[in-house]
């Protein structure tokens, strides 16, 4: 282990980091809100503290190890969720305590978007935005865009990138060389949310509204600025909107390059994983379409449509934006739609959850060990599209989905130990491990009533969800630590 | 510079490793899975699995911005149609092949842009064995290497202990040879040193200079490297390269050539004339001696086993051979076995990779070799220009302001003028020979070199 150079690549990223201060600090200076000096504190603490840290450590090996890269990664998230949570424990309009700023700092970049805050509207505007800005970093991920920005990773920026990214393109690359890539992916992700801000205006939002909910709505965050979340909006087209950008935030961005550099919209429908995401969205979202209406819970179908293909694609996308109660609508559909969440939307998106494809081979899987119990000579491969799957990457697949439900049945005996009921250990579980944030039962509204315990815990499961889980278990393993 | 590689061979890996450090931006393509696994985990570069030359592969793989392909797989015919998709559907302004049949190489005109568009083709045995006869006609040189259409070489020698060398001073030696040579640079300890006048040769230094290519006979004599010519040749290995060479060389030396396969070894016999062609195992003592090892000069190890090329070559300095030479294709062992009882280590890779360097080089550059140590080049450049445009032309060499790092060895001036004093004033067409200290270097030097565009 290079402890030294992993110091040093943490110094370099706080450094970094601490660039997420200037707009705010500038919105601060604008509406004169008096949060002016609680950012720069955060910006100076993050600025030094990096500093000290890459000076110290300046001599470090230049390139690092596989493994030093998942601890890079794993230890960036935690330390700068702390450093996020500075505005949040120090603002003076809200009251809250170091668990929760720190909760609340962990949800915005793991883009769970599980606040604790019960009054948004008292918050000034710069710390509303502060909010939207750290789901933003953290959709795409702060060590993706270091890799990008910062050429001089070199080749360890690759074992950075592969601990951080989620979904199944680690291994195939964009671009030949790791830091254009990262730039793409960045670039698309910056296009994505510039066009959703602009849509978000034109729709009658006013500029800081449409960007702030921009960042929550492409980084699948789920934080609102509004205590009543897209309820406030009270605009169909608005609705409408959020519906279409989160879909387009659940689609692989690798997709969304190759569309975008080849010009052809076609390949979207040729991907796989694409046209089993959009399936799983026309199902679900039949379903609950037509449990609500037939329930007669809104007074036309019209909003029945909407409100319910809303809330779909919000728990599927892992956005968890409300605009609605979907926790009182009747019979199977909160539950079913905490599911969907588990699942999520397609690799390489981001969203959280287990993701499309691994969704469909454990389908896929299951299908062929019941055909061979028809034809015990038969031979069956794994396809996805054209391509058989080598058994290698199955085994990974299962790998991941086992560590998963075992972490998640752990998280919700853990939850349930703090005192929670069922339907709530479950509903938190799903939303921190699946990032998805919006919740039933007692998390309905906010996260704000759960125990001090419990929050801790969820805090870890969030950035474990984040890092698909094996970067995080992986720093528990001996053979990790083993020389 | 986007490169496309198509390869499942060391060949492939070593250029993939090589260029993807240089900042290029590479994609390999191969068939297998395996290496694909192991050099993306290795290498900042992207892989695309599939048969290299099928039009939909090199799409994904890029090749409509590709600015070059190297096409270097085991088999010639892949690796021509490789080339000519490349230039029918993409138009990939260069194409390398690694041609390695003499059949196909016989025609030159087979190859152009209305035939078979290949730009270079190059053939790793070939130049493996242009190496080898090149080392085998200096003897005590561990590398020699050819500039200006071979008029000019440098040679990389390692005076011995107790030589004449040892212990004196660059100024001195120049004075006792009664022909030009120039020191290009000194490697101590895998790393080059500043030169002056005072700096002392000591043991285990490596030195590389630079003379015209009839002067280098005498002095090695003068620096008593050099014993007596080499006569008594054993080839260890009757592959390519170990066929090639033995062509070569069988007109001048007695050469015995050892191969174990049986019919190859028939294959052998039919193709050469006075060579001695030996049916066994290389590292077969007894057949060693039998053949009277300790009398040959040359021990050449050129199996396609990096350690049986290795402990044959081991086994043949202990037996008595002067000078043995080991084809060694893995990088690590290259560095493992330096300063061994092996004489010289031979590597394909970098011998390959100068050549195609050559080609990736900005300017016009006739020659690039990357030598043993280290990350050092040497690449010869032709100065194009005036002195309003360029910062080299109408300058002396000392008075040139060269990127740290580098210096400039010599010049070339016509055919057979070689400038070597410090107070040559460089005209355009030059051809100027650089050292480089390590390949980082090499981006300056382009720039250094660059006419800067001028507005008629």
């Amino acid at each position: 282990m290079r402890y030294v150079a992993v110091l040093k690549i943490i110094g370099f990223l706080l450094m970094l980091f601490s660039v997420s201060v200037i707009v705010p600090v500038c919105i601060s200076l604008y509406y004169d809100d008096g949060g002016t000096r609680t950012f720069l504190i955060t910006g100076l603490a993050e600025l030094t503290t990096g500093f000290v840290l890459w000076f110290l450590c300046r001599n470090g090996a230049a390139q690092i190890k596989t493994r030093d890269g998942f601890l890079v990664v794993a230890l960036v998230w935690f330390i700068l969720s702390a450093f996020a949570a500075i505005p949040f424990y120090m603002a003076p309009f809200v009251d809250l305590s170091l668990t929760d700023s720190y909760f609340e700092a962990v949800s915005g970049l793991t883009t769970t978007g599980a606040s604790i805050i019960p009054n948004l509207e008292q918050l000034p505007h710069a710390m509303l935005f502060y909010r939207q800005e750290l789901q933003f970093l953290g959709g795409m991920g702060i060590v993706v865009l270091a890799v990008a920005v910062l050429p001089m990773l070199g080749i360890g920026g690759m074992q950075l990138y592969r601990a951080e990214t989620p979904g199944n393109f680690k291994g195939n690359k964009l671009t030949p060389r790791i830091a254009e890539t990262a730039k793409a992916l960045w670039l698309i992700y910056i296009i994505l949310t510039v066009l959703c801000a602009v849509s978000y205006w034109l729709a009658g939002m006013d500029i800081f509204h449409a960007v702030g909910e921009s960042f929550s709505t492409i980084a699948t965050g789920g934080f609102s600025m509004h205590t009543q979340g897209f309820a406030f909006y009270h605009s169909n087209s608005i609705y409408m909107i959020a519906i279409v950008y989160m879909f387009l935030s659940g689609v692989s961005f690798a997709l969304h390059f190759s569309v975008f550099q080849q010009h052809r919209i076609s390949l979207y429908l040729k991907d796989v994983e694409f046209r089993y995401y959009v399936l799983i969205i026309i199902i679900v979202a039949a379903f609950t379409i037509s449990v609500i209406a037939s329930h007669h819970i809104y007074s036309d179908f019209e909003t029945s449509f909407i409100n319910g293909l809303f809330s779909v694609m919000s728990m599927v996308t892992t956005t968890g934006f409300k605009n609605s109660f979907f926790s009182h609508w009747p019979t199977f559909i909160p539950i079913m739609l905490m599911c969907v969440g588990i699942i999520g939307a397609c690799g390489g998106s981001t969203a959280g959850g287990i993701k499309v494809m691994r969704f469909v081979l454990i389908c896929k899987q299951s299908m062929r060990e019941m055909r061979r119990l028809i034809h015990p000579n038969g031979v069956y491969l794994i396809k996805f599209g054209e391509h058989a799957l080598p058994s290698s990457t199955i085994n990974a697949m299962w790998g991941f989905i086992s560590v998963f439900i075992a972490g998640f049945v752990v998280l919700m005996l853990l939850l349930m130990a703090t005192g929670m009921n069922m339907l709530t250990a479950f509903s938190s579980a799903v939303d921190s491990l699946a990032n998805v944030g919006a919740g039933i039962g007692d998390v309905a509204q906010t996260f704000q009533f759960v125990g001090t315990p419990a929050k801790w815990i969820l805090c870890v499961a969030m950035i474990a969800g984040r890092l698909e889980i094996f970067t995080l278990l992986l720093l528990f393993t001996p053979a990790f630590w083993r020389k | 510079m986007k490169i496309i590689i198509l390869g499942d061979n060391e060949v492939a890996n070593g250029l993939t490793e090589t260029l993807s450090k240089e900042e290029h931006s590479v994609t390999l393509v191969s068939s297998n899975p395996e290496q694909l696994n192991t050099m993306r985990e290795e290498c900042d570069i992207r892989t695309i699995l599939g048969a290299p030359s099928y039009p939909d592969i090199l799409s994904q793989a890029g090749a409509a911005s590709a600015d070059m392909l190297v096409a270097v797989t085991n088999n010639d015919e892949v690796n021509m149609v490789a080339c000519e998709v490349a230039h029918a559907l993409f138009n990939i302004p260069m194409k390398v092949a690694r041609v390695r049949a003499k059949e196909y190489l016989d025609v030159p005109s087979l190859f152009g842009s209305d035939v078979i568009a290949i730009d270079v083709t190059i053939c790793p045995e070939q130049m493996v064995t242009n190496h080898l006869s090149r080392l085998i006609t200096y003897p005590g040189a561990s590398q020699v290497y050819n500039f200006a259409e071979g008029d000019i070489r440098m040679v990389l020698i390692r005076p011995y202990y107790g030589g004449v060398l040892i212990g004196k001073s660059l100024a001195e030696i120049n004075q006792f040879l009664t022909v030009p040579m120039r020191v290009v640079c000194l490697f101590r300890e895998g790393k080059s040193v500043n030169l002056n006048g005072n700096t002392i040769i000591e043991t285990g230094d490596q030195l590389l200079f630079l003379s015209a290519s009839e002067d280098i006979k005498p002095i090695m004599q003068a620096l008593g490297r050099f014993e007596h010519n080499n006569k008594h040749i054993m080839i260890a290995g009757g592959g390519n390269v170990g066929l090639r060479l033995a062509q070569a060389l069988e007109a001048s030396y007695a050469v015995k050539i050892i191969d174990h396969n049986h019919q190859r070894s028939l294959h052998l016999a039919n193709n050469l004339t006075s060579t001695i062609v030996l049916e066994g195992d290389v590292s077969d003592k007894k057949l060693l001696v039998n053949e009277n090892i300790e009398s040959m000069d040359v021990f050449c190890a050129v199996t396609n086993d990096d350690e049986a090329n290795i402990m044959s070559c081991m086994q043949a300095k202990r037996l008595g051979v002067r000078h043995v030479i080991a084809l060694v294709q893995q990088a690590a062992y290259v560095d493992l076995i330096d300063n061994s009882e092996i004489d010289i280590v031979i590597s394909p890779q970098k011998i390959m990779i100068g050549s195609i360097l050559a080609h990736i080089r900005q300017g016009d550059i006739s020659n690039v070799y990357s030598l043993p140590i280290g990350t050092a080049e040497v690449l010869e450049l032709i100065v194009h220009g005036d002195e309003k445009n360029s910062k080299v032309v109408g300058r002396a060499i000392n008075a040139l302001n060269l990127p740290k790092g580098t210096s400039i060895a010599g010049i070339m001036r016509g055919k057979n003028n070689l400038h070597l004093q410090r107070d040559t004033v460089i005209e355009a067409e030059d051809k100027v020979l650089v050292f480089v200290e390590n390949s980082k270097c090499v981006v300056k030097i382009e720039e250094f070199f660059h006419v800067k565009a001028t507005f008629i």
